[in-house]
């Protein structure tokens, strides 16, 4: 249950839409299912009342549409943010991908978004309802009464780690600020660490192996905003096509966390979009908590101008035979 | 039958200034390093693109090592210590997925250290050698 309900949210973009603030309003909308809301843009009244939603299913991150709506929308265009998509909002400002001017930004409170997967787990197959109350009461073709499910015991990996519930980034708050969140997010990528290699190898062998090349996940990144993405040259001998070969599961994962790291903001959606259920967030954990630990701490989008570890040195920087023993964090 | 000596392949990214130098130095003086040792040179450490890195492992290589000018003495002034932070996080990326960290390797060689090159080379290969063939980064299609 969102604390700040849609009314308030569709009552303030019919607002700001009347007194031509802005010219269109970039949110979310239904989709086949109650859970399948996906964005869309509205530009009046009638089809914001009609179409917006926002439940706990709302979780994509809208920021990255704006790279490309300022570049065509005329006028400014209102945005949604959540707690982290404020980072990434404020991550694409520095990289200069979007028209400042053109994006007025409401911040929305967010409570945790839902997992389809985790109530299916609960649920069994057959969604055919999902209302979202403070509890979740989902209806399935096979149960004769309405699972009650507790929203925050299927919450999103990335809820689960929430990293922060204070916008760093708005034109406009709803609702109250929060805090940043002291969360333990780094645990999973712990117990991978301290596994042998052998086990790590056969860990990422099981979930990479399922990669089906979809490239839902870069195209879902906020980081990944090359206009033309380097797995897209036909020279390269993997564009657009699934692995064949275990070699290419693992290079395009690897070179995907490296050309965002730095830059990633660790706003999960890579994880979330993933048909397979791939835990991909963890490569970019992983790159962020080594970059905290051999060179400050750093989150990336917490402010705007702020330059990335792998953009800077210092003279006293570890070698990389030294992060990798690295007082055996990865013994 | 006799069989085959197992001889690991070796990628060795060298810098145009210091290590390429380095390289021809101790080719020079005679100083014996294992033929298997294949150097590319790049005009510095930092032209190095992980994909080079997992490209060499894929076409074959067993290990790969880079090296550079000392910290300090780029040719270019600061590029290899952007090397030194990229390598770092790649390589720490690569154990994180299970892949032997003996396999990759950044070195700092000097126009004139030719003996450090040979002998960072001989020992590269043997700790490679122990490790076996690559085949946690293979591709089999480019096996022959």
């Amino acid at each position: 249950m969102q604390k700040v309900t849609r009314d308030i949210l569709v009552k303030r973009a019919s607002e700001l839409l009347a007194d031509g603030t802005v010219s269109s309003v970039l949110g979310w909308k239904a989709g086949e299912f109650d859970y399948d809301v996906t964005p869309a843009t509205f530009t009046d009244t009638e089809s914001l009342e009609k179409g917006f939603v926002w439940s706990d299913f709302s979780a994509a991150n809208l920021s990255k549409y704006l790279v490309s709506k300022t570049k065509s929308a005329e006028g400014r265009i209102l945005v949604f943010l959540k707690p982290c998509d404020t980072y990434s909002f404020n991550q694409l400002l520095t990289e200069h991908r979007i028209d400042r001017e053109k994006v007025y930004a409401v911040g929305v409170p967010c409570e945790g978004m839902a997992d389809i997967n985790k109530i299916r787990s609960i649920c069994g197959d057959g969604i055919i309802k999902i209302d979202c109350g403070e509890k979740l009461t989902v209806e399935t073709l096979y149960a004769d009464e309405p699972f009650v499910v507790e929203p925050s015991e299927v919450l999103l990996e990335k809820c689960e780690s929430c990293k922060s519930k204070k916008h760093v980034a708005y034109d406009e708050l709803l609702g109250e600020e929060g805090e940043v969140v002291d969360s333990s997010r780094f645990s999973e990528v712990e117990r991978l660490e301290a596994m042998s290699a052998d086990e790590r190898f056969e860990f990422w062998q099981g979930e990479l192996s399922r990669c089906i090349r979809c490239n839902a996940c870069r195209d879902a990144c906020p980081a990944c905003t090359c206009e033309v993405c380097v797995f897209n040259n036909p020279a390269s001998g993997v564009e657009t096509k699934a692995p064949s070969d275990s070699f290419e599961e693992k290079m395009f994962h690897i070179i995907r966390a490296f050309h965002v790291a730095g830059r990633c903001t660790d706003c999960g959606e890579c994880s979330r979009v993933c048909p397979q259920n791939i835990p991909l967030h963890l490569l970019n954990r992983k790159l962020i908590k080594d970059m905290n630990e051999s060179y400050g701490t750093y989150q990336a989008g917490e402010t705007v101008g702020a330059s990335s570890p792998l953009t800077e040195y210092t003279l006293g920087d570890p070698e990389a035979g030294d992060v990798l023993e690295g007082g055996g964090k990865n013994a | 039958m006799q069989v085959k000596e197992y001889k690991p392949l070796i990628v060795a990214f060298c810098c145009n200034w210091c290590s390429y130098a380095g390289a021809d130095l101790a080719g020079n003086n005679r100083a014996n390093y294992p033929a298997e040792v294949k150097i590319i040179r790049v005009p510095c450490s930092c032209r190095v693109n992980p994909t080079f890195i997992l490209r060499a492992f894929q076409k074959g290589a067993d290990g790969v090592i880079i090296c550079g000018c000392h910290p300090g003495d780029c040719h270019y002034t600061s590029g290899n210590y952007y090397t030194r932070r990229r390598m770092a996080m790649l390589f720490s990326m690569l154990d994180f997925l299970g892949i032997e960290r003996e396999r990759t390797r950044v070195e700092w060689i000097s126009a004139a250290e030719g003996a450090k090159f040979s002998a960072t080379m001989n020992e590269f290969a043997n700790t490679v050698a122990a490790l076996g063939e690559n085949k946690r980064l293979e591709d089999l299609r480019c096996k022959k």
